[in-house]
């Protein structure tokens, strides 16, 4: 008899093998974290059924049995490859393996030599990610697979990690898409994970087995797995137990099953280096605390008048949906707070409904909305007043502490966190898409613990020894989490130890805060996870500092939003303005009548192809979402006329027409990286020697996902990952030749000590040549080359089409490289001179400008998600940073300034510092490991001169969402500041 | 002509008077049995330093806290072990100054320097000095003035540091008397810092006597012959050899029992080297600074020689290629041009070891590394089609990283090799 038991992050399986390797017994449940207790069970219930008195064979696997096996004395083997001895028993004929499990996922490729991939420090796609986005629907496992089955369409989701993914789905389903698609999309992100994630460019084909809990109960996956792969796999029986099977194979120690079970009993006490202070000494300082807390609190008032005057504010947040009546006074009458479970609109209209029920003859004198939410609830039930999240915040902040210095929200998905300077809203922090798991990642644990988040928050506060789980992003804490509970670590001390990372993560990760004295003294905090008392705590501990939580943190935007539409009509009724029959919000009776529609359609207004969702309300008013751009609400092409990045792109596709009347043959020019400044040098270079020049066209989504399947490095930046798919498509045009130089340097600008391009920039050409295996009709040319070095250059170049085209004159090449130059300088001069057209014609408009600032690939259409275009009609002239950097000479830096890209960064910070009418907003692709230090040191450049820096990052997805609050608190502070000017 | 711009900051020099005030020079450790040669070499020129090597949570927290989160691991951690010394009442904060390498590369750590004054700034301690060790000439100290000497006993002792590490790798798994190892590498280390003292033992001749003697020492070690699974460390420089940059992964790998080989310090150097001259035969460049880089280029080749040379005498021995032959089987993989962080070095060392029996690798890089997306993780796959034998895990660090995640990545990989071994 030979028993395998595998304790993984989320279940605990156990096989008993007879000696014909028959299953003669198994066991398979979830351990909610009690590894030791569920182990002891399994192994005692397998003493007890078989009655076992001798030492048997036992191995444990599982990533939460390592340290148990080790205490234990029990062999151990690694889980995938306990997984492989299992199918080689079992399927021997398999190719590959696809495992998913709660928190991993792993390929086996197992033709030839044994190649396996696990997820490392990302673990998005996985089991745990399907849960947690099916609870954020409101939806059991099951159903999101009965739901994906009738979809008809899919959305692009970032799959890298379910934070990246959460952020993506939030707006949908706000936006009312179909849960059905979005069950859809679900799975296929998880496809595109593991392909990317796991496959890492090594090709999946052959016999596919699917392993693991998610493969095994949601058929609707394992399609989409077939699909993408375009092969059948199988699900053997006992998917489930494939790990603990091979356990039972590889077990042949004998063990004394008693002896074991002591030693597995005795609790180890937890390293204390990684215990942290607990939240309180003692009653007295939680008594201490709660009181301090108990006293900020605003007045409420149930019973009132219903003709008076009140004022409605609504916050339609990511998750959840909060609503506040007001008096003049802002007294609060009546309020509400709950989910939105997925469907805001009905939400809304249930309480709004439900509150007429209680005041039949209510008239609202004026609302507002605020929130993701905001334009979507303004459409639906008729609202016309708005107003972007933080001003709302700020508004209500101020209603607690007048002179407040710093808020922050942490909310269900996102955190804002905003410095407070002169009566302004001066700098704004939001989280980037990796580490926004606030609030519902609490929630979503103590789900996983099998807690209430009330009662999890509550055992946190007393935790003696609360566990530190690091304050990176969380996806991290759930392997941090995973090795507590190795170590056997109370459920107690996980909570505070979780409650402590949520606040060291928006402290040093978001916000970057380097000393408590920065955020300055008067600090309040808000959003619904500060209701939570070990949340705050732990803030005011790592602070050091005492701070305000009104009695209302969790409904602070939609009481900003009341307070706002309360002033607006005190000040119509100032003005003269008020028209007392304006409804404000739709009334009882619409609302009893309330319907509304929902299609999802495609756009075919440009070249990105939205999926849109538009929302048909009562009296026709219309809501469109998904929407990069207006076009499809105002049937109006946008203004790209102050647009230099739309202009830098034309220039591109008019420099394409020219060509050489018979080419010699065909180059093709992937469209990626640095290519966006160095096509007019190669096309003028190429055609003067009488090569045609194709490139591979302005990157999409689709042409990314048919490059995935060879990106090695999951965690490389999205521009780099967006190579793939141009070469595949240049391959697929079967070009002659695909060029694609690798340039260690970039032109010397003469801004910094040196010119480097980066890391990724240099030698990202070799990575395509090592990953993408058959280049079929094209030869691919990745060699060295310094275009910076212009006689060396030359030669190289002779030698260079030598090699690959065939004997040419030295003199023809020479010539051709100075045409290359010319176009190079031509385009140079050509964005710069538009720059400054721009720039005049903006000044005489009274327009201001915004230099987005990035990299020359930033132009691409698929990478800035349309930003440029989104700044534009916010009123803005665009223009780019390589368009402005040349008016300052070499500056004096912190730092080495040696690359040539960054070089122009800091230069165009430099010069928008001192131009009265021009902010800078910096575009950081994820990943870009130079912006970790270009970003401080722009941000200071402009800080020193009293000037607003506004950061966004963006990725494969991006929620324009956060981008636009971004972008309208930044104009809501340009105001402000000229209103403070101007008194 | 510069533009002064408002928020620049003149940094701290490195005086003539702070060398006599006897400031503490504190260095981050990286490979713990090299660096225990560097106090003595550096006391010589009136220097006092002293080893950071601090670890834990609460250096990583202090690196969190005061530099970018997105930056390279080694960055923050080093950021954390300095400013744990400064708080660590060890050393007078306002006598201290920090020494840091700067490749003046395109790679991030030409910044570090530039980042841990600012991290400084913000915790503080505005006044602390930092050096760089480059060999651009990057930047002026007028505290800073080594005697040639100094500088070709620094290059010394990597070579005897090297040849300890290499040697000792193979013979410590394997000795009969536990301890016997350590106890060689002990005598011989407190025997090389005696003839520093005295002004000797870093010539030529006193090198190629040395490390025979050295050799000899090991040859004699008593042996048993099992087999063990045998893995070689290769990747980003710092984590390679840094006991808390890689969580004690040696030490694991010993645990494991396994016999772990360690590539040389110097080769790296060479590579470098190597580097910067390639750069310049592909990209053109001043000829003068061809000559001096042909003529160190020479130079290091010398002395590379001898060091392997000194290894070769002893066939029981694996010697590590000499680069000139190692760039050879990057040949197709990756061009010798990139030199950029770890460049084509990983792929040809990958390869080189495959062939000399340690066909298992752990390939160690900073989480979000720019050139390890390149030359690690962009290459591996074709190093694995070059050669089937190899059995490589890539493994990434960052504060967030857990070892239990690591460690059961490792263990896959010990999984397949001890099948192989078995099999073989």
């Amino acid at each position: 008899m030979r028993i395998g038991i595998d304790v993984g992050s989320t279940t605990i399986k156990c096989v008993v093998l007879d000696d014909e390797n028959k299953i003669v017994h198994n066991s398979y449940e979830r351990h909610f974290a009690m590894i030791i207790e569920k182990t002891k069970e399994v192994v005692e219930e397998v003493i007890k059924k078989f009655n076992i008195t001798e030492p048997v064979q036992l191995a444990i696997s599982g990533s939460a049995g390592m340290g148990l096996a080790e205490n234990a004395g029990i062999p151990f083997v690694q889980e995938v490859y306990a997984t492989k001895v299992a199918v080689s028993n079992r399927i021997p004929d398999t190719d590959v393996v696809i495992e998913l499990g709660g928190e991993d996922a792993k390929i086996l490729f197992l033709k030839g030599n044994l190649e396996v991939r696990m997820n490392g420090t990302c673990a998005g796609g996985t089991g745990a990610f399907a849960d947690q986005m099916a609870s954020l629907m409101n939806i059991t496992g099951d159903e999101m697979n009965e739901l994906a089955m009738n979809s008809d369409k899919v959305y692009s989701i970032a799959s890298r990690c379910g934070v990246f993914a959460k952020t993506d789905i939030q707006p949908l389903l706000n936006q009312g898409a179909r849960k059905e698609d979005i069950s859809a999309s679900i799975y296929k992100a998880i496809v595109n994970q593991t392909i990317t994630g796991l496959a890492q460019g090594h090709p999946i084909e052959g016999n596919v087995v699917y392993l693991g809990g998610p493969l095994t109960f949601m058929s609707y996956l394992r399609d989409s797995f077939d699909e993408a792969l375009h092969l059948k796999g199988t699900l053997p029986d006992d998917s489930l137990l494939f790990v603990a099977l091979g356990a039972a194979y590889y077990a042949n120690e004998p063990i004394d099953l008693n002896e074991a079970l002591k030693k597995i009993g005795e609790k180890r006490e937890f390293s204390a280096a990684n215990a942290l202070e607990p939240l309180f000494k003692d009653e007295a300082e939680y008594k201490e605390f709660s009181e301090r807390h108990a006293k900020d609190t605003v007045q409420h008032r149930e019973n009132f008048d219903t003709s008076e005057e009140v004022f409605l504010g609504i916050d339609s947040g990511s998750t959840t949906l909060k609503l506040v009546l007001i008096d003049k006074d802002g007294s609060i009458l009546y309020s509400r707070y709950t989910s939105n479970q997925g469907r805001p609109i009905d939400v809304v209209v249930e309480l709004l409904k439900e509150m007429y029920e209680k005041y039949p003859d209510l008239k609202v004198t004026s609302a507002a909305v605020t929130g993701y939410g905001e334009e979507m609830m303004k459409s639906a039930l008729g609202i016309d007043l708005g107003i972007v999240e933080t001003v709302a915040h700020f508004t209500a902040a101020k209603f607690f502490l007048p002179d407040v210095e710093f808020i922050i929200d942490i909310g269900g998905q996102d955190m804002k966190c905003f410095k407070i300077r002169n009566g302004a809203i001066d700098n704004i922090f939001l989280n980037e898409a990796c580490s926004s798991g606030c609030g519902s990642f609490l929630q979503t644990f103590a789900g996983s613990l099998g807690y209430e988040i009330a009662e999890f928050a509550k055992i946190g506060l007393f935790g003696q020894k609360p566990v530190d789980l690091g304050s990176r992003c969380t996806v991290f804490m759930n392997s941090s989490v995973k090795q507590a509970q190795k170590e056997g670590v109370s459920v107690e001390d996980i909570s505070a130890g979780l409650s402590i990372s949520v606040v060291k993560n928006a402290l040093y990760k978001v916000i970057r805060v380097n000393t408590a004295k920065e955020l300055g003294e008067r600090i309040v905090v808000q959003g619904g996870t500060f209701l939570n008392d070990a949340v705050l705590r732990a803030f005011e501990k790592e602070l050091g500092v005492n701070v305000i939580r009104p009695d209302i943190a969790g409904m602070m935007g939609a009481y900003g939003a009341a307070l706002y539409a309360e002033r607006a009509h005190a000040s119509a009724v100032r003005n003269g303005k008020a028209d007392m029959d304006s409804k404000g919000l739709i009334s009882k009776q619409e609302l009893d009548e309330f319907t509304y529609e929902t299609k999802s359609i495609n756009c075919s207004g440009c070249n990105n192809h939205c999926n849109l969702t538009v929302n048909t309300f009562p009296g026709g008013r219309r809501f469109i979402g998904g929407n990069k751009c207006e076009k499809p609400v105002t049937q109006k092409s946008s203004d790209d006329s102050h647009n230099l990045y739309e202009y830098k792109l034309k220039y591109f596709e008019k420099l394409l027409e020219t060509q050489p009347a018979e080419p010699k043959q065909i180059i093709g020019l992937p469209m990626a990286l640095n290519m966006y400044e160095m096509l007019p040098f190669w096309h003028a270079l190429f055609t003067k020697l009488g090569y045609g020049v194709k490139i591979s066209g302005f990157s999409n989504r689709k042409m990314y996902i048919k490059g995935q399947g060879t990106i090695p490095s999951d965690t490389v930046c999205f521009p780099a990952k967006m190579v793939h798919g141009h070469i595949i498509k240049l391959i697929e045009d079967e070009v002659d030749a695909i060029f694609f130089p690798c340039l260690t340097f970039n032109f010397n600008e003469h801004h910094g000590e040196n010119h480097y391009n980066c890391a990724v920039i240099a030698g990202y050409p070799e990575v395509i040549g090592a990953n993408i295996r058959d280049f079929g009709k094209s030869k691919y040319i990745c060699e060295y080359l310094g275009p910076h070095n212009k006689g060396h250059f030359k030669k190289s170049m002779w030698e260079l089409m030598n090699k690959y085209f065939g004997p040419v004159s030295k003199g023809e090449v020479n010539s051709a490289c100075e045409a290359a130059y010319a176009a190079y300088a031509a385009y140079e001069n050509a964005t710069r001179a538009r720059a400054a057209e721009i720039i005049n014609e903006c000044r005489q408009q009274g327009k201001k400008i915004v230099c987005l600032a990035g990299r020359p690939y930033h132009t691409d259409p698929e990478i800035n998600h349309g930003i440029h275009k989104l700044i534009a009609q916010l009123g803005f002239g665009v223009i780019s940073e390589d368009s402005i950097s040349h008016h300052m000479k070499k500056l004096t830096l912190n730092l080495r300034n040696q690359w040539t890209y960054h070089a122009r960064l800091f230069s165009a910070a430099a010069y928008v510092s001192r131009q009265p009418d021009m902010y800078l907003v910096h575009l950081v692709s994820f990943g870009c490991g130079l912006d970790a230090i270009t970003t401080d040191e722009v941000r200071s450049i402009l800080e020193s001169e009293g000037c607003l820096y506004t950061q966004i990052k963006i990725d494969e997805v991006t929620n324009l969402g956060a981008v636009k609050i971004r972008l309208r608190s930044l104009i809501a502070a340009i105001k402000q500041a000229e209103e403070e000017a101007g008194r | 002509m510069k533009t002064i711009l408002k928020h620049y900051k003149k940094r701290v020099e490195y005086s003539l008077k702070m060398k006599r005030e006897k400031y503490t020079i504190l260095i981050p450790e990286m490979a713990p049995l090299h660096f225990r040669l560097i106090k003595p070499i550096l006391a010589r020129d009136g220097y006092n330093t002293d080893l950071m090597g601090y670890e834990g949570p609460d250096v990583l927290k202090k690196g969190l806290q005061y530099v970018h989160n997105d930056i390279c691991y080694p960055c923050l951690l080093i950021t954390g072990q300095m400013l744990t010394a400064m708080e660590s009442g060890k050393y007078d904060p306002n006598k201290v100054a920090m020494l840091i390498t700067q490749s003046g590369g395109g790679c991030r750590d030409t910044n570090y320097i530039n980042l841990m004054r600012k991290a400084f700034e913000k915790a503080g301690y505005p006044n602390v000095p930092f050096l760089s060790a480059n060999i651009w000439f990057m930047e002026y100290h007028s505290g800073v003035l080594m005697r040639p000497s100094t500088l070709l006993m620094a290059v010394s002792g990597m070579v005897y540091g090297d040849f300890l590490m290499i040697l000792g790798n193979q013979v410590r798994p394997y000795e009969v008397n536990k301890g016997e190892t350590d106890d060689v590498i002990d005598k011989w280390i407190n025997f090389i810092i005696g003839e520093y003292e005295h002004g000797r033992g870093f010539t030529k001749g006193a090198m190629r006597k040395n490390l025979h003697a050295m050799g000899e020492d090991f040859a004699k070690i008593q042996k048993t012959d099992e087999k063990k699974v045998k893995v070689a460390i290769v990747g980003e420089l710092f984590l390679k050899y840094s006991v808390p940059g890689n969580n004690h992964l040696e030490e694991f790998l010993a645990e494991q029992d396994c016999e772990v080989y360690m590539p040389s310090m110097l080769g790296f150097g060479v590579y470098k080297t190597n580097g910067a001259l390639e750069e310049l035969k592909k990209f053109g460049g001043k000829p003068w600074k061809r000559v001096i880089m042909e003529i160190a280029m020479k130079w290091f080749l010398g002395i590379e020689d001898l060091l392997i040379s000194a290894i070769e005498e002893f066939p029981q021995f694996t010697a590590p290629e000499r680069v000139a032959d190692l760039v050879k089987r990057a040949d197709g993989i990756i061009d010798r041009a990139n030199s950029m962080g770890e460049g084509w070095y990983v792929a040809a060392e990958v390869l080189e070891f495959a062939e000399h029996g340690y066909e298992n690798v752990v390939c160690v890089q900073p989480f979000g590394c720019l050139p390890c997306h390149v030359a690690v993780k962009g290459v591996l796959n074709k190093v694995r089609q070059v050669d089937p034998r190899v059995n490589a895990v890539d493994i990434e660090y960052d504060p967030g990283a857990t070892k239990v995640n690591q460690e059961n990545r490792i263990k896959l990989m010990l999984a397949v090799a001890r099948e192989n071994l078995a099999k073989s």
